[in-house]
């Protein structure tokens, strides 16, 4: 007989042993061994296993006894859930990857506009929904103690209290999962310990469930076709399973595998490879078909051999018990307590880092002004919440286990908390097969599924008169009839489960469904909404820190706060070595913040190591802030690249203009030289006949008077010359200057231009006809009619000398227009050669002119073009025309009305 | 490719397949060992085989399926950039 020190000593040995493995398995990942078995499908597929709790070990065999095969949903559901990998699982795989999502409210929250909201409430409904299912895990290894303690007590029944072994296994519980939950704060990176550790237990509650049926159907039932004539044989013998409870428990079973805090943990969580998901798809199936095996036969054995009023729960420990296989009844007790341990540990991990995630971390980060800026080690406050969490968590299960008085079966608790669980499918599933799901659709939804869920399973599973009234069973609440908890709008006759899982999932469904449809989702949750979707389309994870702003040092602090000091100087050092930097710092690039959110996400949760990186490096595109700071970066980018346009054209402009004005310079350069040896020789031509004649005039005595005469009239004409040049250049230089006095007087345009006319033509030796129409002339106005005229007379004597025709004419017209007064003057002449126009304003130009080139210094249009600047007009070359057409514009705002003077063209010889 | 997206329908159907069964009658007013011999009902011994036996042929079918395939699900596979980091954490 086994005793219960014995049984004690056994299960702290075999605690202890997982420890060492665990232990081991994170050293040899710390080192970067082991990947192989590590990150192996095998590991994953059975750390999948934690969906076979103490529930599958002792309350399948228990369920089997009451209700024949129906047991067998239970895993049916999941079976399908993993054949059919393709559809789903592989989707949140990608998505948790791509999100790196932390747990179920985790991807919940982030898909609905990382609404933290959204995550309280399907936190809150974890715990509440997973609270029976611990309470089962203590119900179970507190039951297969007391068989031990019911064998080992003498024969008058002195059987040792249950509940205070029901509260010592969930301090031990606690304890264990606080040790070996919280031992490292890393839940992003893959728990390699718990991992392996649960994959030993996977491995252990396996050999023993199949070491117990092999005993029974071998040992005791004699062979296969032996155990089946028994089942025949047995209660249970016929298919008697309810088509309603057998539909509704498989998509029940589906739903809670996939909705299950600790099954979403190991299965997306931890998984390190899709591929495994493939491997797993068949494995899978496999393991949960070898756990169902030998359920039934192990029933019906323990039926035909334990004497009635035995519990069937317990069968599988109680019937080698009764057969003297003490080895084997040591086996299987382990089995069930890996199962029930396992779970424990899993399930409060997974649901004591989204309660320290999604509430404890944002109230205290809510609670601590500052955020991330705030000093000191943040590690010690999560991983208190964590503990805290583990323990509340437990404790819920505990006192559920007493409430509900620890009499009901196994599975019926099982499947309340699967009820609960199961109501998170239509957030999920709509979540990443529908864009339009919006965060009020979820959350309306969840509490519609929740509230009916407690009303017609958990509240009704204390039984009558705890926590609702006999009276509310039979009449309903308030006394309407349609609100029975299990007669909901007075539909009776159906299975409280069926009844329980139909109701709260199709209405849960329905108003997500419509709550969604007629509401409007935010930006962010459009855009989470979109990468859920389209997962599959583009897997890269689409967020990434834009900025390199972030300083390495201020994140070094805050990692280290977080992470812990040496870990964060090890993280530091190893991306800088990585970088191929020298220092301990690396350079902050997106790669790396990519990484130390992933780390730090790790420690305080998804949403909060983002928040925390974001208020250092300031922004990565995810929250609608971080869209508006898209949205402005790309318009400042719009803005600068058009000013970048805008100067890059003044940049052509200018240097076009650069290289005109260049042009230009070097022409004025050539002219200059020009002008200096044409003045020169302007200057030393009279100047020599200047010098010749007084010589001759000093030197020769014998002169006529009349040759004196005429020499000196040649030195006056010379010295005439020269003066007339140097006045030119003088005026020229005083009007550039600015140094002019204008002596304004009202004067018309025809008295200014007979007055030019008449000095031009002033013993002009060719003859030069001259059109006017004087009645156009006669406009009245304010000028220095004396600078004016000098202009006229200009122009005139330029087409009297350069106007090569035979027979030389000039027109000039004038014409009012947009406030000025054209005068232009058109000769009949060659016109002037396009790529010398731009120069004819210019000093010192003189064209080359057939006829009497010389003759003039080269400055009269320059001293023209200065007048009519002073006057407030200017003078310009008119294209088109046979000859050349210079243009008068002057200044109307002077003008006045026409005198009367009659006249007509007027012809000058 | 699309054998592994119908193949859980297939399932799907199998299993419930047994909604159809005609439902044997209660244990009591039997007496023992009689029951597969008056009742038109489904035994249990037959259930037994039929569902495990399409589960088996569901697990096979999968890895057969996963031999077939092989590596797939590769192509778009995201590669972690933080991977050779994770074994400092």
């Amino acid at each position: 007989m086994v005793s219960l020190n014995q049984l004690v000593i056994v299960c702290l040995t075999y605690v202890a042993g997982l420890f060492i493995v665990a232990f081991a398995a994170e050293r040899a990942a710390l080192r970067g061994h082991g990947d192989w078995l590590l990150r192996s499908p095998l590991v994953y597929t059975l750390s999948l296993s934690i969906y076979c709790t103490a529930w599958t070990f002792y309350g399948a065999v228990g369920y089997a006894a009451r209700s024949g095969l129906e047991y067998v949903t239970i895993y049916l559901g999941p079976s399908l859930i993993m054949v059919a990998w393709w559809w789903l699982l592989r989707r949140l795989v990608r998505i948790g990857r791509a999100q790196r999502v932390t747990s179920i409210a985790d991807l919940i929250s982030s898909r609905f506009g990382k609404s933290n909201l959204l995550a309280i409430v399907v936190t809150t409904m974890a715990v509440i929904g997973v609270t029976p299912y611990i309470a089962l895990q203590l119900q179970s290894v507190t039951l297969s103690l007391s068989i031990f303690a019911v064998s080992e007590a003498p024969a008058d029944g002195a059987v040792p209290d249950l509940g205070s072994s029901a509260l010592w296994v969930a301090v031990g519980l606690a304890l264990f999962t606080v040790l070996f939950g919280t031992r490292n704060l890393n839940v992003n990176e893959r728990h390699h310990g718990v991992v392996i550790a649960v994959a030993v237990e996977a491995v252990v509650k396996l050999v023993a469930l199949l070491a117990v049926g092999i005993f029974v159907v071998w040992g005791l039932a004699g062979g296969i076709e032996n155990t089946l004539a028994r089942i025949d044989a047995s209660d249970i013998g016929q298919w008697r399973v309810d088509g309603s409870r057998w539909a509704a428990l498989t998509i029940l079973a589906a739903a809670a595998f996939v909705c299950l805090p600790r099954m979403f943990q190991v299965m997306v969580v931890e998984n390190d490879d899709e591929r495994h998901l493939q491997i797993a798809s068949w494995a899978f199936p496999l393991y949960l078909m070898l756990m169902s095996l030998f359920v039934v036969p192990i029933a019906v054995t323990g039926l035909d051999l334990l004497p009635p009023g035995s519990n069937p729960d317990l069968f599988v420990l109680s019937l080698p018990l009764s057969e003297g296989q003490n080895g084997l009844a040591m086996l299987s007790f382990l089995g069930g307590f890996s199962s029930a341990t396992s779970m424990v540990i899993v399930a409060t991990l997974a649901l004591s880092t989204m309660v320290s995630n999604h509430i404890v971390m944002p109230i205290f980060l809510a609670v601590r002004q500052g955020g991330a800026s705030q000093s000191g080690d943040v590690r010690n406050v999560v991983i208190l919440a964590r503990r805290l969490s583990i323990l509340l968590i437990i404790g819920l299960g505990y006192s559920y286990y007493r409430a509900s008085g620890g009499s009901g079966a196994l599975a019926a608790i099982g499947l309340i908390s699967f009820g609960g669980v199961a109501q998170f499918l239509p957030a999920l599933l709509g979540g990443i097969f529908w864009r339009g799901a919006t965060r009020a659709g979820a959350l309306s939804g969840l509490a519609t599924g929740f509230a009916l869920w407690m009303f017609t399973m958990l509240l009704p599973s204390f039984g009558e008169g705890v926590a609702l009234s006999a009276g509310i069973f039979a009449e309903g609440v308030l006394g309407l009839g349609w609100l029975r908890p299990q007669a909901l709008f007075g539909i009776e006759g159906l299975d409280p489960t069926v009844h329980a899982v139909v109701w709260s999932l199709s209405l849960n469904a329905l108003v997500f469904g419509l709550v969604s449809i007629f509401t409007f989702p935010d930006p962010v949750e459009r855009l989470q909404g979109a990468q859920f979707v389209n997962v599959l389309d583009h897997s890269r994870p689409t967020r990434s820190w834009t900025a390199s702003v972030a300083g390495s040092e201020e994140l070094m602090i805050m990692a280290q706060r977080i992470l812990g000091a040496r870990e964060a100087q090890v993280f530091f050092r190893h991306w800088a070595q990585r970088q191929g930097g020298a220092g301990t710092l690396p350079e902050p690039t997106p790669d790396f913040v990519q990484a130390l959110e992933r780390e730090l996400a790790g420690a305080v949760g998804a949403a909060t190591a983002h928040a925390m990186v974001a208020q250092i490096v300031g922004g990565a595109s995810v929250s609608v802030q971080d869209l508006l700071a898209v949205a402005d970066e790309s318009a400042q980018m719009l803005e600068y690249s058009s000013q970048l346009e805008a100067k890059s054209r003044e940049l052509v402009e200018t240097a076009a203009q650069l290289r005109a004005a260049n042009e230009k310079l070097t022409q004025l350069s050539l002219q200059k030289d020009n002008f200096l040896s044409q003045i020169s020789h302007e200057l030393r031509t009279p100047m020599t006949s200047i010098r010749s004649f007084s010589e001759i005039l000093r030197d020769t005595d014998r002169l006529s008077a009349e040759d004196k005469t005429r020499y000196a009239s040649i030195i006056h004409t010379e010295a005439l010359r020269l003066t007339r040049l140097l006045d030119d250049l003088l005026d020229l230089s005083v009007l550039e200057n600015g140094q002019v006095t204008l002596n304004l007087a009202r004067c018309t345009l025809g008295d200014v231009l007979d007055h030019a006319v008449t000095t031009a033509q002033t013993g002009a030796t060719r003859p030069l006809t001259i059109e006017r129409d004087p009645a156009e002339e006669n406009l009245g106005f304010l000028t220095d009619p004396d600078r004016l005229a000098q202009v006229f007379i200009n122009l005139v004597t330029n087409a009297q000398k350069y106007c090569v025709s035979a027979a030389p004419r000039l027109r000039i017209s004038t014409a009012r227009h947009d406030g000025w007064i054209d005068v232009i003057f058109l000769d009949n002449g060659a016109g002037i050669a396009p790529q010398d126009r731009a120069l004819v304003f210019e000093k010192f130009t003189r064209l080359m002119r057939t006829g009497d080139a010389g003759d003039g210094a080269g400055l009269g249009l320059s001293i023209c073009r200065e007048i009519m600047t002073r006057l407030g007009g200017h003078i310009d070359l008119v294209e088109g025309g046979d000859g050349t057409a210079f243009r008068v514009r002057l200044p109307a705002g002077q003008a006045e009305a026409p005198k009367a003077r009659v006249g007509d063209m007027q012809r000058v010889g | 490719m699309d054998a592994l997206r119908v193949l859980p329908f297939l399932g799907l159907a199998l299993w419930m397949v047994p909604l159809l069964w005609p439902l044997g009658p209660g244990p009591e007013g039997l007496p023992p060992g009689t029951g597969a011999d008056t009742a038109p009902g489904m035994t249990t011994a037959d259930a037994l085989r039929y569902i495990f036996g399409v589960w088996l042929l569901l697990i096979l079918s999968a890895a057969v399926l996963w031999r077939r395939t092989g590596d797939l699900p590769g192509p778009g596979e995201p590669v972690d950039p933080a991977a050779p980091a994770e074994g400092g954490g």
